[in-house]
């Protein structure tokens, strides 16, 4: 049962000869540098990472490669992992005993990153998180061989509920999708809000996955709170979404999305989403420089980047650099200096990895537009707020990472 | 039925298994096949065997990879105490739902298994030592017996191996046993059983813990293969995807689950890249045209070509 990966040949792989041998010549095993994109290519997360992740990931080498004047050889390999940790986990022992992968990105879904991350440990490869939100991943689960690049749920709801209280949202109640995740959710965002002043007037828990969320919205809309935080994510938010627009609920009440993409919106449409906060760490319409690298993906995917593919392929032009300047691909080498570089492109300002992995750099409180407001596809957000890297991420204080407590 | 099969179905399935990882298959492929095929011969037991239709068998192989993963992470068991722990969880608990699932039968029974599993499912989501839907990661993989690295694949593959063949051995003996032919009686007619004078529910009963437990090996097994327990295991997919197995290889036959289980799981394994979630129509397709098209299944089918009961 040989398995045929998808395996992307890179232009520069050819051109490497050519260019004649570069000074410093990096000591790689296998003689090149291998990437292997884990990612969701066919179920819910697909839109979010899937496809635009392997394209970011490719647009990467390729610059990198350009850049730096083929400095090795760099091979890229994709697989979907359906969203199942024991999947996810399997492909990595495979792609790394194998296959010879040295670093494998994005894995989308927490269950995904927390499964291979260990197996990456064990063997000694680098894992860089763009996809997956749990707060776990630099926290007790945390590995110095891993990088978790674009966001967590601690920046985007920790971000949302402070800045929507101070707003003037001061009183919220809570949608929670009924398991762990959602909790976790839910408690972080009430503790940030209360802790700000605000006041948290109760929680409905509904199962998950869920369809109809009637009868939670209306207690949600009884209860009078100026905002409704839902504390879940992927079809449940998008459905919970439509259904509070069909009852009337928005625009009396305002939502707040603690886990939401640009591709939610994108399927939600802003006559059913205007008015919304959420929080993410990239925004294609920041500034020039974010324009012109979304536009590229653009012309190549047929979508704005969402920031787990902008992350992607910031994260792996990290990585390689890193790879060029320690002269060898070795994990632990690579990731220190990945540490100690700071990362300065369109996706992150003076953005640096922390010890437990996490990389800080500032996130955006945005609301979503109202049709009116709109100029065109994708012109989606109003960017309301930038939560500076400090505030976003867990204060080293509170982690529960053993990496941070030397 | 009472014919045992030909002897050299054994030769080509321990030669196969002892070969395998040398020919160069990849082993980690390898142990997760002898898993399932662990799993889908003890659902046989119950199903092939018995005639116990149960849709629950999801809760067995989550509830012993959870407590092995627990004993073996938290309490720093060693992997051998470990396994052992999930097994004896798995029969307890088989104990616990085939007291309240014989007590019905048919469609009924499946229900009910189906229901008890569904509201485990949802009790490993939202336990805290499961980890929720994010599952219970970074399962060290340890020493066996204080002597045996098993961080080595080859080690690990031949342990693996042992299990599932131990586990097989079993399920042959049990089958061909006395306590086995009663089992198939009760399958064939339950009232002339119980009219002989058989204690069916005790039998039924008996026959659901020892199926209980083998899954819960099969499942313990898999988490120190894969180092982790997810949600996956529980879910009723799961269950539903030992039918297939089973009915796909062949119900009722000794060897068929095995096959099926290598089937199920290279196809899973061949197609994930290339189609994706598609994965789940095309055994969708499969399980029809085996239901329509060759309804003992691949060895059922080939037994019956060969005239002896496989």
């Amino acid at each position: 049962m040989k398995k045929k990966l998808m395996i992307t040949a890179i232009a520069g792989v050819l051109l490497g000869l050519a260019a004649g041998v570069p000074a410093q010549q990096a000591k790689l095993s296998g003689g090149l540098v291998k990437i292997g994109i884990l990612t969701d290519l066919s179920g819910t997360y697909s839109d979010l990472s899937g496809q635009g992740s392997v394209i970011a990931a490719r647009m990467a080498i390729e610059d990198f490669l350009k850049q730096e004047k083929n400095p090795f050889k760099v091979e890229l390999v994709s697989a979907d992992h359906q969203n199942k940790g024991d999947v996810a986990s399997n492909k990595a022992r495979e792609w790394f005993e194998r296959d010879g992968v040295d670093m494998i990105g994005d894995l989308v879904t927490s269950s995904t990153a927390l499964a291979v991350m260990p197996v990456a440990k064990e063997m000694n490869r680098v894992t860089i998180v763009n996809g997956a939100a749990s707060t776990n991943i630099t926290g007790k689960a945390c590995t110095d061989l891993n990088v978790h690049y674009a966001y967590d749920t601690y920046a985007l709801a920790i971000g949302t509920g402070r800045a929507v209280v101070k707003q003037g949202g001061d009183s919220w109640f809570f949608l929670t999708a009924d398991y762990a995740f959602g909790h976790s959710l839910e408690k972080d965002t009430s503790d940030v809000v209360t802790a700000m002043g605000g006041k948290v007037l109760g929680s409905v828990r509904h199962p998950f996955p869920g369809t109809d969320f009637s009868s939670f919205l209306l207690k949600a809309q009884a209860s009078g709170a100026k905002v409704i935080g839902l504390a879940n994510a992927g079809t449940d938010t998008t459905n919970s979404i439509k259904q509070a627009a069909e009852f009337g609920i928005t625009p009396k009440q305002s939502l707040a999305g603690l886990l939401m993409f640009i591709t939610d919106v994108h399927s939600l449409s802003l006559k059913t989403a205007g008015g919304m906060y959420l929080t993410e760490g990239f925004y294609w319409d920041l500034n020039n420089e974010t324009r012109a690298w979304s536009k590229r993906f653009f012309d190549q995917h047929k979508r704005m980047p969402t920031m787990v593919q902008a992350g992607v392929y910031s994260s792996t032009m990290h990585y390689l650099k890193a790879v060029k300047d320690a002269g060898t691909d070795e994990a632990k080498a690579v990731v220190k200096k990945m540490k100690d570089t700071p990362v300065n492109d369109f996706f992150a300002k003076n953005g640096s990895i922390r010890e437990d992995g996490r990389l800080l750099h500032d996130f955006y409180l945005l609301q979503v537009k109202r049709p009116a407001e709109s100029k065109g596809p994708w012109d989606y957000y109003h960017v309301r707020q930038v939560i500076p890297a400090a505030d976003a991420a867990i204060p080293a204080a509170k982690s529960e990472c053993p990496l941070l407590k030397k | 039925m009472s014919a045992r099969p030909i002897p050299w179905g054994f030769v080509i399935l321990i030669g196969f298994g002892l070969v395998a990882p040398v020919l160069g298959i990849y082993p980690t492929f390898l142990m997760k096949c002898w898993c399932f095929a662990l799993f889908a011969c003890a659902f046989n037991l119950l199903l092939g065997y018995t005639g116990l239709l149960s849709f629950g068998h999801a809760a067995f192989l989550s509830a012993a990879a959870y407590t092995t993963g627990h004993a073996i992470k938290v309490w720093g068991l060693a992997p051998e105490l470990g396994l052992l722990a999930g097994t004896v969880c798995a029969g307890v608990l088989g104990f616990v739902f085939g007291s309240l699932a014989i007590r019905r039968s048919g469609i009924y029974f499946a229900m009910i298994t189906l229901a008890l599993a569904q509201m485990l499912y949802f009790v490993w989501g939202q336990m805290s030592f499961t980890g929720g839907e994010d599952g219970l990661q970074g399962v060290p993989r340890g020493v066996l017996f204080g002597m045996l690295d098993l961080s080595d694949n080859t080690n690990l593959y031949y342990l693996v191996f042992a299990i599932f063949l131990a586990g097989f051995l079993l399920i042959y003996r049990v089958i061909h046993s006395p306590f086995g032919q009663v089992l198939q009686a009760i399958r064939e007619n339950e009232p002339r059983a119980i009219s002989l004078g058989y204690d069916v529910d005790r039998y039924k009963l008996l026959v659901f813990v020892l199926s209980a437990a083998l899954s819960g090996l099969a499942g313990a097994t898999k988490t120190v293969v894969f180092q982790l327990a997810s949600l996956t295991d529980a879910h009723w997919h799961m269950s539903g995807e030992v039918v297939l197995m089973t009915l796909l290889g062949g119900l009722g036959t000794v060897f068929g689950p095995v096959v099926g289980a290598f089937v199920i799981i290279g196809l899973q394994n061949g197609l994930a890249d290339k189609v994706g979630s598609w994965v789940q129509v095309i055994m969708g397709i499969i399980f029809v045209v085996c239901v329509l098209a060759f309804r003992r299944g691949i060895i059922g089918e080939l037994g019956r070509f060969l005239r002896r009961p496989l």
